[in-house]
């Protein structure tokens, strides 16, 4: 009894959360007939017209593969940049470390909105406007100091003793980090990919100003779409449920690491 | 101040429903008298832990009852036992002060303030503790933060029963020594129950009167530090306590004659019965000596401890090891031993033959 | 960890600096070129000193979006902690359904923010969505595209139900590294649960909960999709925060020297806040 009553807030919370989830994804099975006609809880004339509509037409299906394609660019750079930097700041004292630091995270708090015109003017001008790789350096503003906050929190638990007992051994700088340190902190890198694939693919803003037809992302086909062509309502709850399963994979994957990677790591 | 009784006790976890249940706690009689100071032996995982939590009632076993004071409380929940209880990792209440942290238990009790002061100041100097009354606990050191939790248990003048499971693990060695002895001094004082587990066999030998060493889920033997030493009722005891352990040898019985590899042996006791099982023979290094008339063997090292050596010897195989006071010479020359037969046990599936 | 000094260590950070600063530094400069200029374009500037500084710091309608931005964070965090405290104690501690839960809580989190935005006006649509209809047909006059109340309501749930979880992933995560100990030390000193809470978890989530505020600040201070795609800022003005207002003025208006001006106070009092969490932070984990 007493564990009912105390599974009753979680499930009340979770039902809160997949309520509008249960909107968007019924709506995607009804007709647009049946959508302006009223409100029904269950498609009554359940189609998949609208998912055939996004999987035959480029323009739709290829927002998805643009999205993804800029978030792993960005995912590979971010990790791949932090980690050496993680590491200096996690094992030594340098000249202006801490400040250096510090203005590090300030671009994790630099309003994306603040930045969208002059990323628009920079882009233009190293005629970099339109691709993938635009959005990916751009994700790198907010991105990289993430990676480097948390990758630091996670090289911090692991005891220097690691280091010095492989230079000991012989092990070069770069054979160390590759073969040893790497390896042990799997599971921060594993959390910190997580973070970086999330932040640059709910993100929305930059994409949108750095893109017009070539790299265009999912996210801005959908807004495009909901205001020239009307209420057309089913396939953009199609699109917007298609734009879960990403991130509903990564999720699965790292399920096992999130409570144990947030508490070891800063986030 | 209160005598604990198991009847019938054993305990499994948890398993998946398709799997047989495992004990961690096979069936356990014991009666554990009022004011002792007991220890609990043994490795890792042999269910010392789960022995002491179904005490505390932080457990409820599968099967059997508990009694306090031939009184039941199987399912007495902890507040109401009147126990306390150390663990391996000190737990202290970081945000509050020392006299806080002592003041916890009785404040929750909704004990008169005036009185909290009374019982934690006295505490606080049995333990030392009133010069850092004001201090944040967190700021402590292991062995001032053990001390706290052990003070907690101390201020409630209703607790009875206190029990340590492994509270020095991570106490500096040179600490450990003397707050041993201040459990101990306190356990004289208070003539409380106290229940001490641990895996340290010099830490269990100090402590208590009695010990209980535990195998398996199961306590093979119940004795204070001299019979455990004299009588093991199982060869793991001989192995586990002593240093070196004792040595086990295989051995024969024929027609009420022990024999070691065709040595003829006299043993403790005299063995008339057939015996099924594995049988073997132990004896402590102590008892081994160096004697002419022995088992012809070759010495393979020499150890010198200073009041004493450590010889290990051999014989068609096995491996024999002997404390030689530092008296007495090694020979050179194919060099014999014997065994003291009134320490000689006979031990069959593991278990001694009386 | 006592760390050793190592200048050479600089070239660890140096791709991370390029990066980072390739990002930063040429685009704020930019903005900083046009908040002390006027231009007519065709790439005509004259110089302005401080006037569009001291315009948007004396308008209303930066004040006004500033109050509105300062109720919202203040609103979401008050009711995000306590809320994703509250969930993240009652989550089960062992088990198969702490995987279930942490997943579908997680979701939230990583779905596109205009995708958010778009679910929620579907969600919530008077007549045809799940949330709207339902409010109706119970006798509540609910409108978000046309009563201020209902539009800020709906704002403020949609952020709870975007962000709560990650204000829960961090505290089961604080909660989970508890060691049994202490709960049972807790129990044998006869501990209310509001005691419990109040000695041993609540100090343990002391460091996940200020991360999780200072991410709920930082985040919540520059909503601009989300809201944008539910309400567009309306109706009139009542759900416009401060990067709604800054978008429409910069591309909408085409007021660059203001918008300039606006984005370089509102990064200051961002940073200044942060830079105050991040001190007292660094302070406490000191001590």
């Amino acid at each position: 009894m007493s564990r009912f009553k105390h599974a009753i807030v979680p499930t009340l919370y979770i039902l809160f959360l997949m309520l509008p989830i249960y909107g968007l994804v019924s709506m995607s099975f009804k007709t647009t007939n049946e959508i302006l006609g009223g409100f029904s809880f269950f498609p009554s004339n359940f189609t998949l017209e609208n998912y055939i509509k996004i999987f035959t037409d480029p323009t739709w299906y290829n927002g998805y593969i643009n999205s993804l394609i800029y978030v792993v660019i960005n995912t590979v750079i971010s990790v791949t940049v932090a980690l050496p930097a993680a590491y200096a700041f996690s094992r030594y004292h340098f000249l202006g470390d801490k400040h250096l630091f510090f203005w590090l995270l300030t671009n994790r708090m630099a309003p994306p909105a603040v930045f969208a015109l002059p990323f628009f003017q920079l882009y233009s001008a190293i005629e970099l406007f339109d691709t993938h790789i635009a959005v990916a350096l751009a994700h790198c503003l907010f991105n990289i100091p993430l990676a480097v906050w948390i990758l630091e929190g996670f090289m911090s638990g692991v005891p220097k003793e690691l280091d010095e007992t492989a230079y000991l051994d012989g092990y070069s700088f770069s054979k160390f980090f590759l073969k040893i340190f790497i390896p042990t902190i799997a599971a921060g890198i594993g959390v910190t990919a997580f973070f970086c694939f999330m932040y640059s693919w709910v993100e929305l803003l930059l994409a949108k100003t750095l893109t017009s037809v070539d790299a265009k992302p999912i996210a801005a086909t959908m807004t495009r779409t909901a205001s020239t062509s009307g209420y057309e309502l089913g396939l953009l709850a199609a699109a917007g449920s298609l734009t879960i399963i990403p991130g509903a994979f990564v999720i699965y994957f790292v399920r096992n690491y999130i409570a144990k990677g947030f508490a070891l790591g800063r986030v | 101040m209160a005598k604990i009784e198991f009847k019938n006790v054993r305990h499994a976890y948890p398993a998946p429903s398709d799997q047989a249940p495992v004990y961690a706690l096979e069936q356990v009689d014991q009666v554990w008298e009022d004011g002792g100071a007991y220890a609990l032996l043994g490795p890792s995982g042999c269910g010392k832990t789960t022995l002491l939590n179904i005490i505390s009632g932080l457990l409820t076993p599968s099967e059997g009852a508990v009694y306090f004071d031939d009184e039941e409380v199987t399912h007495l929940p902890t507040t109401e036992r009147h126990i306390a209880q150390v663990f391996q990792f000190p737990v202290v209440y970081d945000t509050m002060t020392v006299y806080d942290n002592l003041a916890f238990p009785l404040r929750n009790r909704q004990v008169p303030e005036d009185q909290v002061r009374k019982r934690v100041e006295a505490i606080a100097e049995m333990l030392d503790l009133t010069n850092s009354l004001k201090n944040r606990a967190s700021g402590l050191t292991a062995d001032g933060k053990q001390k706290i939790s052990l003070g907690r248990g101390l201020v409630r003048p209703d607790v009875k029963i206190i029990m340590f499971d492994e509270p020095l693990t991570v106490i500096d060695p040179h600490l450990k020594w003397l707050l041993r002895s201040k459990l101990k001094e306190l356990h004289q004082q208070l003539g409380v129950t106290m229940i001490y587990v641990t895996h340290d066999q010099t830490e269990a030998l100090t402590f208590a009167d009695k010990v209980l060493v535990m195998l398996e889920g199961t306590i093979v033997q119940v004795g204070t530090p001299v019979e455990l030493f004299m009588e093991p009722n199982h060869t793991f005891v001989g192995h586990f306590i002593g240093s070196p352990g004792m040595n086990v040898l295989p051995c024969e019985v024929k027609n009420g004659q022990v024999s070691y590899r065709s040595h003829l042996l006299e043993t403790a006791h005299s063995h008339k019965q057939e015996m099924e099982g594995k049988l073997e023979i132990g004896v402590r290094p102590e008892f081994v000596r160096f004697d002419d008339a022995g088992i012809p063997v070759s010495i393979e090292r020499i150890e010198d401890l200073g009041r004493f050596k450590i010889a290990t010897v051999a014989h068609e195989g096995d491996v024999i090891k002997l404390l030689v006071p530092d008296e007495v010479k090694i020979p050179e020359n194919s060099p014999k031993i014997m065994f003291d037969p009134e320490r000689t046990h006979l031990y069959c599936n593991n278990w001694v033959v009386k | 960890m006592n760390k050793t000094v190592n200048q050479k260590a600089w070239w660890l950070v140096v791709p991370v600096l390029i990066l980072v600063a390739f990002n930063a530094f040429i685009p704020l400069m930019t903005v900083v070129n046009y908040s002390f200029q006027e231009t007519f374009g065709n790439n005509q500037f004259f110089w302005e000193g401080t006037t569009w500084f001291e315009q948007v710091l004396r308008s209303d309608r930066f004040h006004a979006a500033l109050f509105r931005q300062l109720m919202f964070t203040g609103m979401i965090i008050l009711i995000e902690v306590p809320l994703g405290i509250a969930v993240a104690l009652t989550m089960p501690r062992k088990g198969p359904w702490v995987s279930v839960c942490l997943v579908l809580m997680a979701l939230p989190l990583l779905i596109p923010w205009n995708v958010v935005g778009a679910m929620w006006n579907i969600f919530a649509l008077p007549d045809i969505g799940l949330l709207g209809y339902s409010l109706n047909s119970m006798g509540i006059d609910y409108n978000f595209t046309q009563q201020p109340v209902s539009a800020w309501v709906t704002t403020l749930v949609m952020d709870i139900w975007h962000w709560t979880s990650l204000v829960v992933l961090l505290c089961y995560a604080g909660l989970s590294s508890i060691p049994d100990a202490y709960y049972q030390a807790a129990r044998i000193d006869g501990a209310s649960p509001w005691a419990i809470f109040r000695f041993i978890q609540l100090p343990k989530m002391n460091r996940v909960l200020t991360i999780a505020i200072l991410l709920r600040f930082m985040d919540s201070f520059m909503i601009y999709t989300e809201p944008f795609v539910l309400t567009g800022g309306g109706p009139g003005n009542t759900t416009t925060f401060l990067s709604i207002d800054l978008v429409k003025m910069a591309l909408g208006q085409f007021d660059l020297g203001p918008a300039a001006a606006m984005s370089l106070i509102y990064f200051l009092v961002v940073l200044l806040t942060c830079w105050g969490f991040y001190t007292v932070m660094t302070r406490n984990e000191e001590n």
